[in-house]
């Protein structure tokens, strides 16, 4: 279809998919071949119609639409993009940050966007360095015992069985036909056990700060070993940091995961993170049926109303509930404070936090039968 | 690629996006183009938006515009090829078997096979749209499957050799966004991200898919429901959730029930969920009073 030698007209076109990529979005060169093909079917007329199919062929993420229109107007208008970092968020607003490989800034070329850089400066300072691992042989003991040890639901795809409630025609069809016909005996279906999914919400508030490293580490752990995980820290925002504890090395990506988080030991406000996080369904979508982990102190500074409520809506969603503060470490802990009393009855465990080896026995034994 | 800058008498997101309109779907220009460009390059159309936008409902309207018939596939856990794609008739298979005795007999001719979704779209191109309705249901092994389909459109059945279609079906996937999709699928598709309509658009809406409302009524219930889904809420209201509601009221004051009354009573068509309710209950008359105003 592409000739060798692209028409000049091309040029712009191709270089803006290469543009992107170094921004760090996904670009096939299907994307790219459609791109072209959509640019000369629509004409093209004006340049909403190159953003357009722009949008339909090379289909930005719905959160990343801004840095990619950023991109847009830089390369095809030559716009200086300013200052979109720098705008102060309102206090009031709980900011949802969702991660993404890649940059997050839209700088196009060196000369542009000095502010943008600015606050990118300015946020490398607030990213903390992660202290190296010491309980990494627990974490690899965990990260082994992991996928035989959680929890499990029957899912809905059958496979062949010996016995099962389900019949499989296909494979009784195939028997008979090398008996001549005859069915001697007919195989079974049941539905397969899947595992259940996990959602760990970290608190990185100032209170937590002796722990927050090592939680980071057992998130990765968690996320190498589960297949369906979804990790969130919460603080005076939300962030999602799943993908980028993803990479297999662990420094890089607790470097890269705390590059994200910016609310670094800053005040705490559970419930207004929760309620953040419930208020986007392709979240909170994430805790049904799920092994939800929140590890927290549960010093809410907040409105303990909105805390209370949010963990009502968790946990009507979730499998299991659990609520893992380091103070459990103390024998003598009894949960004190109104917000923390108020949500015990909506808890399925109050469990110690105090040390890795205790979140990853109590993780480890979610799946044995608990008393009622 | 094969690229037709012409189907079915479109040749442009205008001309789709006109005859949109006259099979009562407001499109944006976004969401045309998108159209008109799987159409012309005869790639799937993958829409994503918040439940309630009228993803589905948009997917009947390009049916309809094309006049070909919807083959809906509604997707779920554990959805396999026997649901999708095709699976033979047993009992019919055995029966031949049975009744051929000695003689030979073909087992796998077209009179055992039962058609599913995915291979009906394939056998009647010209006549079909299919739409494979929330796909972010299903899960990884389906979506595989489903690659392999969209990336050439032909489907193998071991006992019969690959079937491929006299040309590629038009085929529309929507996703809730409830859980990412495979990078390879997003690849393949003409993408649309359909965002909430803005108010005077949603109130377009509204009097074009409700019965008898008027005017002033749908610009308020648009308002609102715009101010409801800044909320935080569990299930914020759709479009179908805002026409009703227009609908609702405008029945209630017909009864002689007053205008924020009416709509106050009728808010359990656009919120259906009691925690929703109890968190908007205190706020409510705010939200309707400013968006009448």
């Amino acid at each position: 279809m592409i000739r060798a030698g692209l028409p000049d007209a091309a040029a712009p076109f191709v270089a803006f998919a290469t543009l992107l990529r170094a921004n760090g979005f996904a670009v096939a060169p299907e994307q790219t071949t459609a791109f072209l093909s959509a640019i000369t079917l629509l004409g093209p007329r004006s340049l909403d119609h190159i953003r357009r199919a722009a949008h339909a062929t090379l289909a930005p993420p719905p959160e990343r639409r801004e840095a990619f229109d950023a991109l847009f107007d830089a390369h095809f208008l030559g716009a200086v993009e300013l200052g979109r970092e720098t705008a102060e968020p309102d206090p009031d607003d709980m900011r949802v940050q969702e991660d993404r490989p890649g940059g997050f800034e839209p700088p196009a070329s060196d000369d542009i966007n000095e502010a943008g850089q600015a606050a990118t400066a300015a946020e490398a300072l607030s990213s903390r360095r992660l202290s190296p691992a010491d309980e990494s042989d627990t974490l690899r003991r965990f990260q082994r015992a992991l996928p035989e040890h959680l929890p499990q639901r029957r899912g809905y795809r059958r496979v062949a069985a010996r016995r099962g409630p389900g019949l499989d025609l296909r494979r009784a069809m195939k028997e008979a036909i090398r008996n001549d016909g005859e069915v001697f005996r007919l195989p079974r279906l049941v539905r397969r056990l899947r595992r259940r999914p996990i959602l760990l919400l970290i608190d990185v508030s100032g209170s937590m700060k002796a722990r927050t490293d090592a939680h980071l580490r057992f998130a990765h752990a968690l996320v190498r070993a589960a297949d369906r995980i979804e990790v969130f820290t919460i603080g005076t925002r939300l962030t999602r940091v799943t993908r980028a504890l993803q990479l297999k090395n662990r420094e890089r990506a607790l470097a890269t995961a705390s590059g994200l988080v910016s609310d670094w030991d800053g005040g705490t406000r559970i419930g207004d993170a929760l309620q953040a996080f419930l208020a986007v369904p392709r979240f909170a979508s994430a805790a049904r049926g799920a092994v939800v982990l929140i590890l927290s102190d549960g010093l809410e500074r907040g409105d303990p109303k909105a805390m209370t409520d949010a963990v009502k809506r968790l946990a009507a969603r979730a499998w299991h509930l659990s609520w893992m503060t380091p103070l459990a470490a103390d024998p003598g802990y009894r949960p004190e404070t109104a917000a923390l009393k108020s949500i015990l009855p909506h808890l399925d465990a109050l469990a110690d936090a105090g040390s890795t080896e205790r979140l990853c026995h109590h993780v480890l034994t979610l799946a044995q039968p608990r008393a009622a | 690629m094969v690229v037709r800058a012409k189907v079915a008498g479109i040749d442009s997101p205008e001309a789709l996006a006109h005859a949109l309109t006259s099979a009562f779907y407001l499109a944006d220009d976004g969401l045309a183009t998108a159209a008109y460009l799987a159409l012309a390059l005869g790639k799937p159309l993958l829409l994503e938006g918040a439940p309630g936008v009228g993803k589905t409902e948009a997917a009947k309207a390009i049916s309809g515009v094309l006049g070909r018939r919807l083959i809906r596939l509604q997707c779920y856990e554990g959805i396999d090829a026997a649901a999708a794609l095709y699976e033979w008739n047993y009992p019919r298979q055995m029966l031949a078997i049975r009744q051929a005795g000695d003689k030979p007999v073909d087992i796998y001719r077209d009179e055992f096979l039962i058609e599913r979704p995915m291979l009906q779209a394939l056998r009647s191109p010209d006549s079909a749209v299919l739409l494979l309705d929330e796909i972010d249901r299903s899960d990884h092994e389906f979506e595989a499957l489903l690659l392999e389909f969209l990336s050439d459109f032909t489907i193998s059945i071991p006992e019969r050799g690959t079937l491929s279609g006299r040309e590629r079906p038009v085929v529309i996937l929507t996703s809730n966004r409830t859980r990412e999709l495979h990078e390879a699928l997003r690849r393949r598709c003409v993408y649309h991200f359909i965002a909430y309509p803005a108010p005077e658009r949603e109130a377009q809406i509204i009097m074009l898919r409700a019965s008898s409302v008027a005017e002033a009524t749908a610009r308020a219930v648009a308002a609102a429901v715009g101010r409801l889904r800044r909320e935080p809420l569990a299930k914020p209201p759709g479009i179908s959730e805002a026409v009703d509601w227009a609908e609702a009221a405008t029945v209630l004051a017909k009864g002689g029930a007053s205008w924020p009354d009416a709509f106050r009573r009728s808010i359990g068509v656009a919120i259906k969920d009691e925690e929703d309710n109890a968190h908007i209950a205190p706020r409510l008359d705010a939200i309707i009073t400013g968006a009448a105003a």
